[in-house]
């Protein structure tokens, strides 16, 4: 909302100066957004005629004007193709700054004559781009005056955010009243005017609706007016319209505008001689039936739209935006005026549907004061006539209005309740009085409080209390803090929440980078990866590249890898911990710690550790996050099955029993290709929510059992068939082995020449640890023998000679 | 006949002197002391000596043994240093090579700041509620006090996913607000609640992100007024700022699930061209906050006139950058590893109130 100062001061009666009001204006909840004040800039800048010019002496394309400043002649060299004797334009003198050329001025010698000053463009003074020669004004402009002022460029611009439920406040009068009633000045009364009526109007109302569509027009005031010369608008309105960037048009659309920005009232004017029949009807429109808006551009309309227009069709979509064959234009000399209120939600549905945004589409989805078409009609009448002259019919009312009387029962302690601010009650009324409000006071502490008509925003005490305490101040509200709740304060999240933490800094630790990434992906990798079902296809994505919610982590992680690699940074390691989306419901949605490990372990380096990431590394990290949240690794199964996205041969998942922990692995060869990146790489999925929380066992560990006796390793090798997994051999080994086998670990596989195609070589160390006594060489030899047994027997093992 | 004892030892001393190495050495002491060395085989042959001859032979034998055997050791001490400093010459290295690579990981700036946030409420008694990033209508709207066709709901520019089975539109959350309500349908007051999480909304441009994250907060009681609104809030802009003067504004706003609402600027400077937070003379906006309204504790069950509270709601990436001098948005999401690098937070350093905030 865009206003100037003196406009506000119209409706304000006021001691305070503009900073004053400009710190106030927040304050009450309007935000200042900007304020445009050109009086400063534009001080130098004065009205001066040029009384004669004749061609420099050495240059053909400048001239030596003779300027009259007001205050006396002087000579002045322009290169303008306008500039003329007789032309009264704007002077800077020497010493101005000129921001259109970054200049302040000397007095310069230009091709050997002396120029003290010089006649300006609109662009040179940054008013416009016009650049085709000097400003020229209205020759009865006042010599030496102060341009800015005469342009009434002087008037500083104020823009402020409204929020949505203040209607009121898209007009400079609403903005007055809360400046009032915060004890800012007196809001003016408007002025009472009464318009003399001739004779019905020609143009009649007519409402179409069923009873069912009747709430759509509850109200609709229209006036003819007949004789009106349609011209320019006054100075002063073109000016201000100008000022809150509104193009002044003709003198009838400009009062429209004008209302609209000054009483947040938006009109519509008809060129009355263009209705066909007499009548406007307002009705729904029909399916498919089409409109030519006022914006030029012609719409397409569904039998849910409010329309109004006449014998020849609809030409007005109501409280949006009016149509191109009915309006007025510089020949229109009878007008029928429409002071209507429409149905808020109907006007925003039109508009969203359509697309379709103006400012009166914006005002009536708003809220408008509903008795305006009765109390703003002769107000408005009275500028027409006097700026257009002419003469005003009786007005045409149609309509019961909308229902907005309403009464609130209050308590004015609720105010202290809601607010711990102490206000008095007579302050309390006073306020709301001011803002428009009816209260009557049953008893001390039970008021019956009717909201004004402009705010229909008001519905309960709450809403009192607001009003109420934002124009007392909210720096009145005292800082209390919050009781405690206990002296030393409880954890703020649970178990499953401080796993997230637990495992971004594990992983963190562990060397990888923590991403935060989109959880939408485009549809075709989606499907890629599991996903892509259209119950998780976004209706109106912001691009085809987001427009799908994530299946898993991996693709955004593999982008990121892309990325990297193109600035040159292969080697990355990186994880996210975030939400992915198996399906649509609330209690769908899963968390995934995912990680991701591409091309080398470390840059190439001296001592040559580096080596390139493999299946293994994926794994690793899984376990380690497992076993930080709880889970015995020992205890997991691990399958070698892996979603398709996964190198078939190097990937697996960790299970227990049924329930899938994690998939890890080397990442397929083609996904690679997919994301350009040259590889290996190896990843690793893990849904949390499939991780069990260990059972609470309270702070105390069991007793550790240290055992005095000396641990003893022994190592085994075994030929075993390829397909016998160390997984398997070892859970074979430790079973046999008990209670004394307490680790066992595959420290070397050997597989290709001298054995068999189908076999592989195993080698294993075995960690005896006896609890109970030192462990003599027969109780080793039976366990190893027992070991050799079971792989025997198991696993088809033999030990190698 | 006992060799001349004066020459052998000269000869065995110059020998021993001019040893080069271990294996000389004990050539030297083999030819001397061996079992048939120069020395022994003398001592063997006292025994054709007699009487005094015999005794006097047989001292300066034992003497002179005694004298090429500690030489010969000190000779041995000698080369075993010079070998060790041969050797620790030989090992000598390029100090300046850098050690073996460890990669190093880093915490992303909004789960730091989440951390912070939760920790600074966590003093306060909140603990952590969440839910889904795919609502209803219902919960992003409608039981929030927004109904449908309200000019706010315009104004939040969601994203729509297909209706479910019954009709009913799905969203992605346009804020973390849809938790409040969850969780007043689940627990009963006294509530004092964070609700961190993702948002989204279909705006992207250099300040605004479609996938944002917000920080929500809701406090019901029987006697929870706006003062400790205000209290609470102050207390948490000083604290997550570490400025404990900071200047702290609550402006009347307009929020639908609470009234009186309020905006919450902070003080700034930004004298010198850069943006200092504190006093000065200058506000950033940074949290949205309110009574929480009457009709929303009704569409939860909550008796308004026994129950009222308050509600704030917090953008995580803009208190993060302001905290942490961040200037740009986008980076937040793009996982460049310069990026990440840079405004990273190592792992072992968790913000906590008895470690510090990282202010």
């Amino acid at each position: 909302m865009k206003f100037t100062w003196s406009w506000l001061n119209d409706h304000l009666e006021t001691d305070a100066d503009m900073n004053t009001i400009l710190d106030a204006l927040p304050m009450l909840g309007l935000e200042v957004e900007d304020v445009v004040d050109q009086s400063e800039r534009l001080k130098p800048f004065t009205i001066a005629k040029i009384t004669a010019a004749s061609k420099h002496p050495n240059a053909d394309s400048l001239q030596v004007c003779t300027v009259d400043t007001g205050h006396g002649e002087i000579e002045v060299v322009c290169g303008a193709p306008n500039a003329r004797a007789g032309l009264v334009g704007v002077f800077a003198p020497v010493g101005a700054y000129v921001p259109g050329i970054d200049l302040t001025l000397t007095e310069a010698e230009i091709r050997g004559v002396t120029s003290n000053g010089m006649m300006c463009s609109e662009r040179e003074m940054m008013l416009s781009d016009e650049h085709d020669g000097i400003i020229e004004l209205d020759d009865d402009a006042p010599l030496g005056a102060g341009f800015a002022a005469y342009a009434g460029l002087d008037d500083p611009m104020i823009e402020i955010a409204i929020t949505p439920n203040r209607a009121d406040c898209l007009g400079v009068r609403g903005i007055a009243r809360d400046l009032a009633a915060a004890g800012l000045g007196t809001l003016k009364p408007l002025k009472d005017v009464e318009v003399k009526s001739e004779g019905e109007s020609p143009i009649k109302w007519k409402i179409d609706l069923d009873d069912t569509h009747q709430h759509l027009a509850p109200l609709v005031a229209g006036r003819c007016f007949s004789g009106v010369s349609n011209g320019a608008s006054p100075k002063w309105m073109r000016q201000r319209l100008e000022a809150v960037g509104q193009r002044p048009i003709s003198a009838l659309v400009d009062i429209t505008n004008y209302i609209m920005l000054d009483l947040g009232r938006p009109l519509h004017a008809y060129d009355a001689d263009k209705i066909n029949g007499g009548e406007l009807i307002i009705r729904l429109a029909k399916d498919g039936e089409e409109f030519a808006a006022l914006n030029e551009k012609t719409y397409t309309l569904d039998e849910t739209m409010l329309t109004i227009g006449d014998a020849d069709g609809a030409d007005d979509l109501a409280g949006v935006m009016g149509g191109e064959r009915t309006g007025v234009s510089d020949e229109t000399t009878t007008m029928f005026l429409e002071i209507a209120i429409f149905d808020p939600i109907s006007v925003a549905t039109t508009g969203r549907k359509l697309n379709l945004n103006s400012d009166a589409r914006y005002r009536f989805e708003r809220g408008l004061d509903v008795t305006s078409p009765d109390s703003m009609m002769d107000y408005v009448s009275a500028m027409v006539l006097e700026i257009c002259g002419g003469k005003a019919s009786a007005v045409h009312r149609v309509g019961e209005g909308a229902d907005w009387q309403r009464e609130i029962a209050f308590r004015p302690s609720r105010t202290a309740e809601l607010t711990a601010v102490e206000i008095d009650t007579a302050e309390q009324a006073k306020t709301l009085e001011i803002l428009g409000f009816t209260v009557k006071q049953n008893s001390p502490d039970d008021w019956t409080v009717a909201p004004p008509p402009w705010r229909g925003d008001i519905v309960g005490a709450a809403d009192l209390v607001e009003e109420i305490t934002r124009i007392h101040g909210f720096d009145a509200i005292p800082e209390v803090a919050l009781p405690r709740l206990a002296v030393v304060s409880a954890p703020a999240v649970d178990a499953a929440q401080k796993r997230l933490h637990t495992v971004r800094r594990l992983l963190a630790s562990r060397g990888m980078m923590e991403a935060v990434t989109f959880s939408f992906l485009d549809a075709k990798t989606a499907e890629r990866f599991g996903g892509g079902d259209e119950t998780l296809t976004l209706v109106n994505p912001i691009s085809a590249d987001l427009d799908t919610m994530r299946p898993t982590i991996l693709p955004n992680l593999l982008t990121a890898l892309m990325r990297n690699t193109a600035r040159g940074e292969s080697d990355a390691a990186i994880f996210e911990v975030g939400p992915i989306f198996p399906a649509d419901g609330p209690d769908d949605q899963r968390t995934s710690a995912t990680g991701l490990r591409h091309g080398m372990t470390a840059d190439r380096e001296w001592t040559g550790t580096a080596r390139a990431i493999d299946w293994a590394d994926a794994r690793g990290d899984a376990m380690v996050v497992l076993a930080a949240l709880g889970v015995n690794t020992a205890s997991l199964q691990t399958v070698a099955e892996a979603p398709h996205w996964y190198h078939p041969g190097q990937s697996g998942a960790l299970c227990q029993g049924r329930n899938v922990l994690a998939h890890f692995g080397a990442i397929h060869p083609a996904v690679l290709t997919e994301f350009d990146l040259k590889g290996p790489a190896a990843g690793f999925e893990i849904i949390l929510e499939n991780v069990n929380l260990p059972k609470a066992k309270g702070p105390a560990r069991p007793l550790a059992a240290l055992s005095p006796y000396q641990q003893v390793s022994r190592d085994f090798a075994f030929m075993l068939k390829r397909d016998v997994t160390a997984e398997k051999l070892l859970r074979a080994i430790k079973g046999a082995g008990k209670p004394l086998v307490s680790d066992a670990v595959v420290f070397d596989v050997y597989q290709g020449k001298g054995i068999a195609d189908d076999e592989k070589s195993v080698a294993v160390g075995v960690t005896l640890s006896p609890t109970k006594a030192t462990l003599t060489e027969d109780e080793i030899e039976k366990t190893s023998q027992a070991i050799i047994d079971a792989v025997a027997k198991h696993c088809g093992g033999i030990l190698r000679g | 006949m006992l060799p001349d004892l004066d020459q052998l030892k000269a000869t065995y001393l110059s020998q021993i002197a001019e040893a080069d190495g271990l294996d000389g050495l004990d050539a030297i002491r083999v030819d001397a002391l061996g079992k048939k060395g120069n020395i022994s085989t003398a001592m063997k042959n006292l025994g054709q000596l007699d009487g005094d001859a015999r005794r006097e032979a047989g001292q300066a034998l034992n003497a002179l043994k005694n004298e090429i055997a500690s030489a010969i050791e000190a000779k041995k001490d000698e080369l075993a240093r010079a070998a060790l400093d041969a050797r620790l010459a030989a090992e000598q290295v390029d100090v300046t090579l850098t050690p073996r690579p460890e990669a190093e990981g880093r915490i992303h700036p909004l789960s730091r700041t989440l951390e912070e946030v939760t920790a600074i409420f966590a003093e306060m008694g909140f603990t952590v509620a969440e839910g889904p990033d795919i609502e209803s209508d219902f919960y992003n709207f409608t039981a929030l006090n927004i109904p449908p066709e309200h000019p706010a709901r315009q104004e939040h520019d969601t994203f729509y996913l297909p209706p479910d089975m019954e009709g009913k539109r799905k969203v992605l959350r346009t804020h973390t607000s849809p938790v409040q309500i969850r969780t007043m349908e689940k627990i009963e007051p006294p509530i004092r609640i964070i609700a961190p999480g993702r948002t989204y909304r279909s705006d992207h441009d250099a300040t605004h992100s479609p996938m944002f994250h917000q920080c929500e907060g809701l406090v019901i009681g029987k006697d929870i007024h706006m003062g400790h609104l205000k209290g609470c809030l102050i207390d948490f802009c000083r604290a997550f700022f570490g400025v404990d003067d900071l200047p702290v504004r609550f402006r009347p706003s307009y929020f639908p699930f609470t009234e009186p609402s309020a905006e919450v600027d902070i003080g700034c400077s930004r004298e010198g061209g850069g943006l200092k937070i504190g006093a000065g003379d200058d506000w950033l906006e940074i949290l949205g906050s309110g009574m929480v309204n009457p009709k929303v504790l009704e569409n939860c069950g909550i008796d308004p006139n026994e129950y009222q509270g308050f509600a704030f709601g917090m953008g995580l990436e803009r208190i993060a950058m302001l905290k942490y001098g961040i200037p740009d948005l986008r980076p937040f999401y793009d996982s460049d590893l310069r990026w990440m690098r840079h405004y990273g937070f190592m792992p072992f350093d968790p913000p906590s109130i008895h470690l510090g905030l990282g202010a």
